[in-house]
């Protein structure tokens, strides 16, 4: 079966969003109206452990995170591909084994991708 | 005229609602860690501490706003401001109940049915990302930073076994509408007996995407004063906080439309009720199946002490992944066979 949306469909989305941001909104106008202010130049600073705090925090950080997210890039849009194939595939599978063996060498390229990853170490932790 | 009316009143009453649940899972929360470890938690503020969610909004409301000399002040109110948006976004594809049936018009209980619904959630929930990331990074503080980088770099890895996951749902469905799917479960048919595999995943992703414990180093205490937002008062940590509890409301709404029936129950057919009345009984029961799964999302977290952030990306690239993978080709064969393409 198939379930057309038309554009209206999606208008209550926009009505959330709506609803959404004006709360947020006035929330935020709110506290900043109500909280007392009493600043002092001891409470502005950045609070590290009570200790006092060194220099910048934009700080270099470790590359595997930066590697997790390239990664991720990757991966994802492999599955993303695979959106359009799932859900024809309860009716393509009525017809034959076609759809499923096209999907085994796509799935095995993404298994040796991941292999791949993971004998170069790429996910290791120390 | 009377559409955008129906939908804008449901739009608020999803949005109070959720609200109002996340408010009191803060209570049960507390009450729950209490039972679980002998002690009584909340008491004070009305008759069983009935009342304390409400003295901590207040609170929250009353309190001094601090925004650090070092931080990027637009960025660092922007944060809390998109985690609360995208939290409580999610909410509109969500199918609460079946529908009413009023003067022969049917009303159904959902904000909206669209054919992209989960790819929506998947869409909304990863902008809650930025959230974190903008909120931590914008604080200029070591720790938040840190916080911030290892919730992104969790809910990134875990979303992949999450969609994974998913792609072997659809497989047996065909389609994305949450709706459809929980219709076509009527009765006792939930997916959770063709996709056990899939749950667990599901739920264990779940887990991680709402950084809760056993997945919640981004706020890990003893290691990050208080993760990515250790610089946060006021309401603006208040929407932090909130906008987590309102995500486990939503994907414990998530879990429950999937994979246990959404509003369906046994026996819907044998009752003899009016199709009005069962709609409504459809509808408390969903409820009661994300209460089960918030309590469930507590349970475990007064339960299982936090992995270490190794462990974590172990389970999530070599564990759940290969797992989601296997459970797409297994999915596959059982939808072969069950149309007579294969024969053992």
């Amino acid at each position: 079966m198939v379930l057309l949306s038309t554009p209206v469909d999606y208008l209550p989305i926009a009505m959330m969003f709506v609803v959404a941001i004006g709360f947020v909104l006035f929330v935020m106008f709110a506290t900043h109206w109500m909280g007392p202010k009493h600043k002092s130049k001891v409470k502005l600073e950045a609070f590290e452990c009570g200790i006092e705090s060194k220099g910048n925090s934009r700080l270099p950080f470790s590359i595997k995170y930066f590697l997790i997210a390239i990664l991720f890039v990757l991966f994802d849009v492999e599955v993303i591909f695979m959106y359009p194939w799932a859900v024809n595939f309860a009716e393509w599978s009525k017809h034959g084994l076609a759809a499923f063996g096209e999907m085994l060498v796509f799935l095995g390229l993404l298994v040796f991708g991941l292999i791949y990853i993971i004998r170069k170490g790429a996910l290791k932790w120390e | 005229m009377e559409f955008f009316l129906i939908k804008l009143v449901l739009v608020l009453i999803v949005f109070l609602v959720s609200l109002g649940v996340a408010a009191y899972s803060t209570y049960a929360e507390r009450k729950i860690a209490a039972f679980l470890q002998d002690r009584v938690g909340p008491d004070r503020a009305g008759p069983f501490g009935i009342l304390q969610p409400l003295a901590d909004g207040l609170k929250m409301f009353m309190k001094e706003e601090i925004i650090p000399t070092h931080a990027d002040k637009f960025l660092f109110i922007l944060g809390p401001c998109i985690m609360m948006m995208t939290a409580s976004m999610t909410g509109v594809i969500i199918p609460w109940g079946h529908g009413l049936e009023i003067n022969g018009t049917f009303y159904p209980v959902q904000i909206t049915d669209i054919n992209i619904g989960i790819l929506y959630v998947f869409g909304v929930v990863s902008i809650g990302v930025y959230g974190i990331m903008i909120g931590g990074w914008a604080s200029n503080n070591k720790y938040s930073l840190m916080g911030a980088i290892r919730a992104s770099s969790q809910m990134i890895s875990y979303e992949l076994a999450m969609g994974m996951a998913i792609i072997a749902l659809i497989m047996t469905t065909g389609t994305l509408s949450v709706r459809e799917i929980v219709e076509q479960q009527h009765g006792i048919h939930w997916n959770i007996f063709t996709q056990p595999l899939g749950v667990i995943i599901f739920i264990i992703c779940a887990f991680a995407e709402c950084n809760r414990t056993p997945f919640d180093l981004p706020e890990c205490e003893t290691e990050l004063v208080g993760g990515y937002h250790t610089e946060y008062s006021s309401m603006k940590l208040g929407f932090y906080l909130f906008a987590e509890y309102i995500n486990m409301f939503i994907s414990s709404a998530i879990i429950s439309s999937l994979y246990f029936g959404g509003y369906n129950f046994p026996f819907i057919d044998q009752l003899g009720l009016s199709p009005n009345m069962l709609s409504m009984l459809g509808t408390l029961i969903f409820f009661g199946k994300i209460f089960f799964f918030i309590f469930f999302f507590m349970w475990v977290r007064w339960t299982i002490p936090r992995f270490r952030y190794d462990q974590l990306m172990h389970l999530g690239w070599r564990v759940m992944i290969p797992l989601a993978i296997v459970n797409i080709l297994g999915t596959g064969v059982y939808v072969l066979f069950k149309n007579g393409q294969l024969h053992f």
